[in-house]
């Protein structure tokens, strides 16, 4: 029997090597699941290549063409720098964002040290009013500030003569749209403290403003630079702001589309859109760093920090927050107001005719609708891709190499600019002779985008949910002979669930409020709600723009009301298995 | 060609498996019969896991061969090969109840409903869950969850059973309750059973035979009494139980000198000019020594450390060398011993083992 049975592998494991000096290796055998996993991971790296690689390739090829398509090399950064209008662009985003950024991380370095180490009250109130702006398409501050501090506006005498509309305008539209992104990371950092740290510090007599200088602030600091970097580029990127309330301050953001959109120089469009990438990818690489410092950082065994209620500490924090949160919801509100009055300022009677988008042109609710699908269709869609993808990436056999260049994918859209991301794919999807050009023109191109914009960020998620799941479980199913699909299905998923509807609410929300990666490849029959108010705006009548606005919020605060409801009824019907 | 299989259900072939540059395994050659319990012992970091993965087609060898019931295994996928595992974690889904976590490898093989309800209530009852069925994982004690485990891996009636470290998460008197239980279940099932552990006790009590590793090969396979009474390696007899290690020169093929005495020493393949000398504390003979008599020696009582069934006693002998001796309750009395106290002792020549000269100090 000995000789049937080794036959077979000796053929499998190839000849012996006849110098006797090294071993046959053994080469394992995949099952047919094996295969099937590694089929979808190359489906999924041809997805990326076709949606993230190609047009980022087609944008670097475009910036050294001339019209005609003729490789010109540098010749259109040789124009672009030559030409002082243009560089000035370069001097104004880096300004502003810079300002921007301080005064962003100043804030919600406050706030978040409220949220995390005071006793003070409210502070499931606050936390949840901070988060708000996520909501919002970032024109919407502007349009707010308009009313605010516009030629008509309420508060025009606290600008001492300057005009809302440029770099004070912007800064403090950026302020409010980066806020809730600065927060979240400032929270996360605060919240790892290591107690005994405290302890030790008090025990040695430190006084207060030395413990926050000695251990707090070091405890922070790669949250510090994180949330830095992040809103730096937050700011650097962001189109929405100054299109509404840049008048004729010009940034980067808004020369692309005024390249593009207004000159069709897509030759210099596509310059102006790499100036724009280079900054975000050295943050995101600094930030990669930081990440991986910070991961070491919470691994350590820490004592979690509780803090000790200190009323005039708590008491002073809760009046700054609260005037923090006064002021997110004053320029939120004031945008709701400026969508309900008659006719600003002269006529303050509430109506809801800015609301009447039929009545405003043709298009009526059609974008909400569209923009509805839009959101729907990336939640769906892209939830499976994101998870699905991750799940590949993190629980497969063998296929090192091809799920780690994966892994590497899916980090790339975090260093792309939306509006980056739409220039590529007008140049890589309108090219004609691109067999995929059909998708042009057609809601398919606006979902695979918004899909790709927001990927990184879904796919982390994932990863996080997917290290916290026994990694045995594949192991036990495979001895058990049951198909991965089904201990995937009926497993990974159900675990998995909390994770997975957080990753389809942030597609969502995204999805509602984007502006910057559609505005480019959006077309008639497919226009999205948040272009439409920014068109709106164009077109001078920034009251319905506001209401536009406002019904973005609305939905996407509707939306997240019912994911907090489906998750607590998740979590009751579900409280018999998972550990708390 | 012929190569004798023996009766091996297992045959380990030569496997060596490396991570990059570093060799976790080195040419590892084992043969496991059917029905055996084997227990794959050695600190931490030294290969045990690695090996019982590679045996389960989790983590596949570098080179070398693996061979189940006569059937080359090697290249297999997990779900190719037959076995059942019980990780450290347990692994237990956590989504789903205890009956659901039993049955799940049954559901898929389309069996009738009914079937599978009997099979996972006699699964249960085997080992000792009956009545638990509709529990959720988290809602069991730790003993409790392995013994669910336990059962899942059982319950495809698998010829091999693999257990890592399955008893290491519990406190110490239900892991002591479950490593009986663990092993009058497999006498009764006769299912081959490997389990890795590290605790040399627990190997010592549930094994038919022991595997003990080190560094990625192995240094003795035995029975427990064999690995306990002839440990192969200076590193078996010190990670075996206790033992003492006493350097000493040859004066004869069956002689050596320690300081100034000589003994009477086993001729256990070592005859170098120096070597070390081993004896287990509780080999030590304190009874009835009689003056001159073969291999004793003198030795003052340093201190003595009251363990509850017996007593071990720090001995100073020559001068300086410090010996662990254990002696019972009774052998305190009699004799009233006490620190300070000079007594006589022998090291019996049948408990001795001799091994290379630098093995241990
Ligand atoms: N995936 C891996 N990559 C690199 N090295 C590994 C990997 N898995 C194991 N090793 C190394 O191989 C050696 C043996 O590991 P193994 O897990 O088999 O030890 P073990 O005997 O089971 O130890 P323990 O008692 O701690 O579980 C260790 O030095 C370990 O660091
Ligand atoms: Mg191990």
């Amino acid at each position: 029997m000995s000789d049937a049975t080794l036959a077979p592998a000796v053929a499998l494991t190839g000849k012996v090597d006849p110098a006797g000096g090294q071993p046959p290796r053994i080469r394992p055998r995949a099952s047919g699941e094996d295969w099937v996993m590694r089929g979808a991971i190359a489906l999924l790296a041809a997805y990326f290549v076709v949606t993230l690689v190609l047009p980022l390739y087609t944008l670097l090829i475009k910036s050294a063409e001339d019209k005609d398509g003729n490789f010109i090399g540098l010749a259109n950064f040789a124009r672009y720098f030559a030409d002082p209008a243009l560089t000035q662009s370069i001097v104004n985003t880096v300004t502003v964002s810079l300002i921007g950024t301080v005064i962003t991380i100043f804030l919600a370095f406050l706030y978040a040290y409220a949220l995390t180490r005071t006793c003070m009250a409210l502070r499931g109130l606050l936390r949840a009013v901070a988060l708000v702006p996520l909501l919002a398409p970032s024109l919407l501050p502007g349009l707010a500030l308009i009313y605010l501090f516009g030629n008509q506006g309420i508060f025009k005498g606290l600008l001492m003569g300057h005009d809302i509309y440029g770099p004070i305008g912007i800064i403090i539209g950026e302020v409010f749209f980066a806020f809730p992104h600065a927060l979240i990371i400032l929270v996360t950092a605060l919240s790892v403290a290591d107690q005994r740290l405290y302890e030790a510090a008090d025990s040695l007599r430190a006084s207060p403003f030395r413990i926050f200088m000695t251990v707090t602030l070091p405890g922070c600091r790669y949250g510090l630079i994180s949330a830095g970097m992040v809103v730096f580029t937050l700011i650097f990127t962001d189109f929405g702001v100054p299109k509404v309330i840049g008048g004729s301050y010009n940034v980067l953001a808004t020369d692309v589309y005024r390249q593009v959109i207004g000159q069709f120089n897509f030759q210099m469009g596509a310059v102006v859109g790499l100036l724009l990438l280079f900054p975000a990818v050295i943050s995101f690489t600094v930030d990669r760093i930081v990440q991986r410092k910070q991961v070491a950082l919470l691994s350590a065994r820490a004592v979690p920090f509780q803090p000790q209620p200190r009323p005039v500490i708590d008491r002073t924090f809760l009046i700054i927050s609260s005037v923090i949160a006064a002021l997110l919801l004053l320029i939120l509100g004031m945008a709701f107001v400026g969508s309900i009055i008659t006719f600003w300022p002269y006529n303050l009677a509430p109506t809801l005719k800015w609301y009447d988008f039929t009545r405003l042109g043709t298009d009526g609710w059609g974008p909400y609708f569209n923009s509805l699908r839009m959101a729907a269709m990336v939640a769906i869609i892209g939830t499976a891709i994101v998870f699905t993808g991750a799940y590949l990436t993190e629980k497969s056999r063998g296929a090192k190499g091809l799920r780690a260049s994966l892994h590497l994918l899916a980090m790339v859209p975090l260093a792309v600019p939306g509006i980056v991301l739409g220039l590529a794919y007008i140049f890589f999807f309108n090219a004609s002779g691109n067999p995929l050009g059909f998708i042009y023109n057609t809601m398919v191109i606006l979902v695979v985008n918004t899909i790709c914009h927001f990927y990184t960020v879904c796919h982390l998620t994932a990863v996080t949910a997917l290290k916290q799941v026994d990694a045995e479980f594949e192991a036990v199913s495979a001895s058990l002979k049951v198909p991965l699909y089904r201990t995937f299905w009926r497993v990974t998923v159900p675990v998995c669930l909390p994770a997975i509807l957080d990753i389809s609410i942030y597609l969502f929300v995204n999805a509602m409020t984007t502006v910057s990666a559609v505005i480019f490849i959006y077309s008639a029959n497919s226009k999205l709600m948040s272009i439409n108010a920014i068109n709106t705006e164009d077109a001078g009548n920034t009251a319905s723009a506001c209401a536009m606005g406002m019904v973005i919020v609305a939905t996407s605060a509707v939306l997240k009301g019912l994911h907090s409801l489906l998750v607590r009824r998740m979590q009751r019907r579900t409280q018999a298995w998972r550990r708390r | 060609m012929s190569i004798n299989q023996g009766d091996a259900y297992l045959r380990i072939d030569h496997v060596s498996k490396s991570f990059g540059t570093f060799e976790a395994l080195t040419n590892v050659t084992l043969e496991i019969y059917a029905g055996e319990f084997v227990c794959f012992l050695g600190p931490s970091g030294c290969g045990k896991t690695t090996l019982l993965r590679a045996i389960a087609g989790l983590d596949i060898q570098t080179s070398g061969r693996i061979f189940q019931g006569g059937r080359d295994i090697s290249a297999l996928p997990p779900s190719q090969r037959d076995f059942g595992i019980v990780f450290q974690s347990y692994a237990l889904f956590p989504n789903l109840s205890v009956a659901d976590n039993v049955a799940y490898g049954l559901v898929s093989t389309r069996r009738p409903k009914a079937e599978v309800e009997g099979r996972v209530r006699e699964l249960l009852t085997l080992v000792g869950l009956g009545g638990q069925e509709q529990k959720f994982p988290s809602q069991l004690s730790g003993g409790q969850q392995q013994r669910v485990a336990l059962a899942r891996a059982l319950a495809m009636s698998p010829g091999l059973l693999l257990l890592d470290e399955p008893l290491s998460a519990l406190d110490a008197r239900v892991r002591q309750h479950l490593r009986s239980e663990l092993k009058e279940l497999q006498r009764k099932l006769k299912v081959t059973t490997i389990m890795v552990t590290h605790d040399q006790e627990e190997a010592l009590a549930i094994a038919d035979r022991i595997v003990v590793m080190n560094h990625g090969v192995i240094e003795q396979v035995g029975t427990p009494l064999d690995i306990y009474r002839h440990p192969g390696s200076a590193f078996v007899a010190d990670f075996v139980g206790h033992m003492n290690f006493l350097p000493v020169e040859r004066v004869a093929a069956d002689r050596v000198r320690f300081g100034s005495f000589e003994f009477t020493a086993p001729v256990n393949g070592n005859q170098d000019a120096t070597a070390t000398l081993c004896v287990r504390p509780e080999d030590i003979q304190i009874r009835n020594v009689i003056p001159g008599q073969d291999n004793s020696l003198k030795a003052t009582i340093d201190h003595m450390e009251f363990l509850g069934s017996f007593c071990r006693a720090e001995l100073v002998v020559n001068g300086g060398r410090h010996l662990k001796a254990d002696f019972s309750i009774n052998a305190m009395r009699d004799l009233s011993l006490e620190p300070g106290q000079e007594i006589l002792i022998a090291l019996p020549a049948d408990r001795l083992r001799l091994f290379r000269g630098d093995a241990h100090v």
